[in-house]
């Protein structure tokens, strides 16, 4: 038995008493018997506040690496998907492209982390679960209002995982866009996890302060005294395991998933994302690396990247036509660059052709500030991008010709693709027919 | 002050807390309601809570009731979590990476990727199996080396 009674948190119901009184008076039939079915003597304040502080270190770090990748779009440049956001959507800026591992960073942490998270948000929602079928729901205004919050916050958080885990795995079972879908839900997700925060902070810094149960093995295993969340069952059943047993099994779901998923990342890994698209190269050979996009899908034709290809520059009404050979005859540079894809997966190549501030020189401006890139392809949300000034005049800035030593495949942007530092993958625009530079 | 506590049941930084967070998700929900898939989102949204609470949590649940039910008071040791562990590293897996486990997704993956859609369930059985394999070995091990030491008392 607790030595001390647990504050009643029914006794000073808040006005209108009666109707909050009568709530709890009415027991639908079944909430006793379920009241009775947890039996888990780990369940309590301890074991959910670990998970919480786990989640409030790395939830920040999921949510701006999203709202960077955002920003990566370039909202500047009318870019960023959704592009209408209203006053909702952080402080913009022109995305660096130093350094160049910059988006693999960030969007592969995004992905990583919000996979490995899956365990976590479980382990937390398996521990206070009970609380879902509580009753009566609510004892007060604030309960009722604080309840509604915390279904913004459970379906946000699954339904960000849920779109994240379909989209980056091309199975777009929702029917509905992704970008407005993910943008939006983070942002309800978001507000609600700051109200959850604030809220529960002190009670969990309390919990954690008190004595802990990191090294208590299973024999010695006791629920906690009752807790005025009601989290302790009340009629614990004995413990099959221990806490810390509970905390190292939903960590080893994280580290086996993050094992399964850093292969989309590291070349060197690449065949142990065993489950993901991306643990799988195309082909032997300097092109075999992932494909994002084939040129069957994008509709370009070997025709239009046959000998009458032209690479069109313009500047102004100053307009250049060069073909291949020609491009190939210009000076060329080398760069070892990451290309990062918004979905998270990553490859460093060594890239080879015409630096992007060379091509601006042939036909004027000294110092452009953008240069919109289109593609052969004729449909599509990345037939065309835009690019700021940084990006432009960066040295390993490149109109990419050859990559690893032999000429790109079509399926990696012949006869000629963007390659810039740090820039997300759907902007390294492939299969370029015209580059148009303002200045 | 005091009137406030009784009436609402928190003090009134509570209440303006929420009022933001509800602002927030209202303005949201006005700017998205009216589009061809605002339906479908609030579908997803809600339907995730249901799948997760309503289906996934019961159907755990339950299934772990009647493994202890079966293994709870099986051996010394006992072999309960040697089957639980692996079990739900399994699950965890399978709920990740469906859409390759079961190969959904059809022509989009192609587009994508350039490549055929496996269907990646053969992988997920050889993971789980290495899963169910190494915690049997362990719970063999622990056995053994319990075996050795009659003397422990038993837990
Ligand atoms: C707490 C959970 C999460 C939050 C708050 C969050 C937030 C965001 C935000 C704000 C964006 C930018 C959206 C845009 O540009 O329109 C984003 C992008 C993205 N997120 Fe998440 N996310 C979460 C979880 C996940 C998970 C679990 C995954 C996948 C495993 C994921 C995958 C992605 C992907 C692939 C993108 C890039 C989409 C693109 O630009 O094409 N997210 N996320």
């Amino acid at each position: 038995m607790p030595a001390s009674p647990p504050p009643p948190d029914d006794a000073p119901s808040a006005a209108p008493a009666a109707l909050w009184a009568g709530l709890a008076r009415h027991r639908p039939p079944g909430v006793d018997a379920v009241d009775r079915a947890w039996r888990s003597p780990v369940r309590g304040p301890w074991l959910t506040s670990v998970f919480g502080a786990v989640l409030l270190a790395t939830l920040p770090l999921v949510i701006v690496t999203g709202l960077l990748d955002w920003i990566a779009y370039g909202p500047r440049l009318g870019q960023a998907l959704p592009r209408d956001v209203g006053w909702l959507h952080p402080p913009v800026f022109d995305w660096p492209t130093r350094p160049a591992w910059l988006f693999r960073v960030t969007q592969g942490l995004h992905v990583t982390l919000g996979i490995m998270l899956v365990p976590v948000v479980l382990g937390k929602l398996w521990s206070v679960v009970p609380k879902l079928f509580d009753w009566p729901p609510a004892r007060s205004a604030a309960q009722l209002l604080e309840r509604l919050s915390l279904l913004l916050l459970v379906g946000g958080i699954l339904f960000q995982t849920a779109t994240g885990l379909l989209n980056i795995q091309y199975a777009y079972l929702f029917g509905f866009d992704f970008y407005t879908a993910h943008w939006y839900g983070a942002w309800i997700f978001t507000a609600a996890l700051v109200v959850h925060v604030v809220i529960k902070l002190p009670r969990m810094v309390t919990a954690l302060r008190g004595p802990g149960f990191a090294r208590t093995p299973l024999e010695r295993t006791r629920p906690e005294p009752a807790d005025p969340d009601g989290l302790v069952a009340r009629r614990p059943g004995p413990a099959t395991m221990s806490r810390r047993g509970v905390l190292a099994l939903v960590g080893g779901g994280a580290l086996l998933l993050a094992a399964l998923t850093v292969g989309q990342s590291v070349d060197a890994l690449r065949r142990t994302a065993l489950l993901l698209p991306r643990g799988r190269r195309i082909g032997d050979g300097p092109t075999g690396f992932p494909v994002n996009r084939s040129a069957a899908a994008a509709g370009v034709t070997p025709e239009q990247t046959g000998p009458g290809w032209r690479l069109t520059l313009r500047a102004g009404d100053r307009t250049v036509a060069l073909d291949r050979a020609r491009l190939l005859a210009l000076a060329q540079h080398t760069a070892v660059l990451p290309v990062a894809c918004v979905e998270g997966w990553s490859t460093t190549q060594t890239w080879t052709g015409v630096r992007l501030r060379d091509l601006a020189d042939l036909v004027g401006p000294v110092d452009p500030t953008t240069a919109r890139v289109r593609s052969l392809e004729r449909a599509g949300l990345f037939r065309e991008a835009v690019l700021h000034g940084g990006q432009v005049t960066d040295p390993d800035a490149l109109l990419a010709l050859r990559v690893n030593g032999v000429d790109l495949s079509l399926d990696h942007g012949y006869p000629a693709r963007i390659i810039v530092p740090a820039l997300p993958g759907v902007h390294c625009t492939k299969w370029v027919a015209e580059i148009a530079f303002d200045g | 002050m005091a009137r406030f506590r009784r009436a609402y049941g928190a003090a009134p930084w509570h209440l303006l807390l929420l009022a933001g967070c509800f602002a927030v998700t209202g303005w949201i929900a006005l700017r998205l309601a009216g589009g061809a898939s605002a339906g479908r989102m609030l579908l997803w949204f809600l339907g995730a809570v249901i799948a997760h609470d309503l289906v996934l949590f019961p159907v755990y649940a339950s299934l772990d009731r009647v493994l202890r039910g079966a293994l709870g008071r099986g051996g010394v040791p006992s072999p309960l979590n040697h089957v639980r562990v692996p079990a739900l590293g399994a699950g965890l897996l399978f709920l990740v990476y469906l859409p390759g486990i079961l190969g959904l997704g059809d022509g989009t993956y192609l587009a994508a990727t350039g490549l055929e859609p496996r269907v990646l369930l053969g992988r997920w059985l050889a993971v789980s199996g290495v899963l169910f394999g190494v915690s049997a070995l362990l719970y063999a091990a622990r056995r053994l080396a319990h075996r050795r030491r009659p003397s422990r008392p038993a837990g």
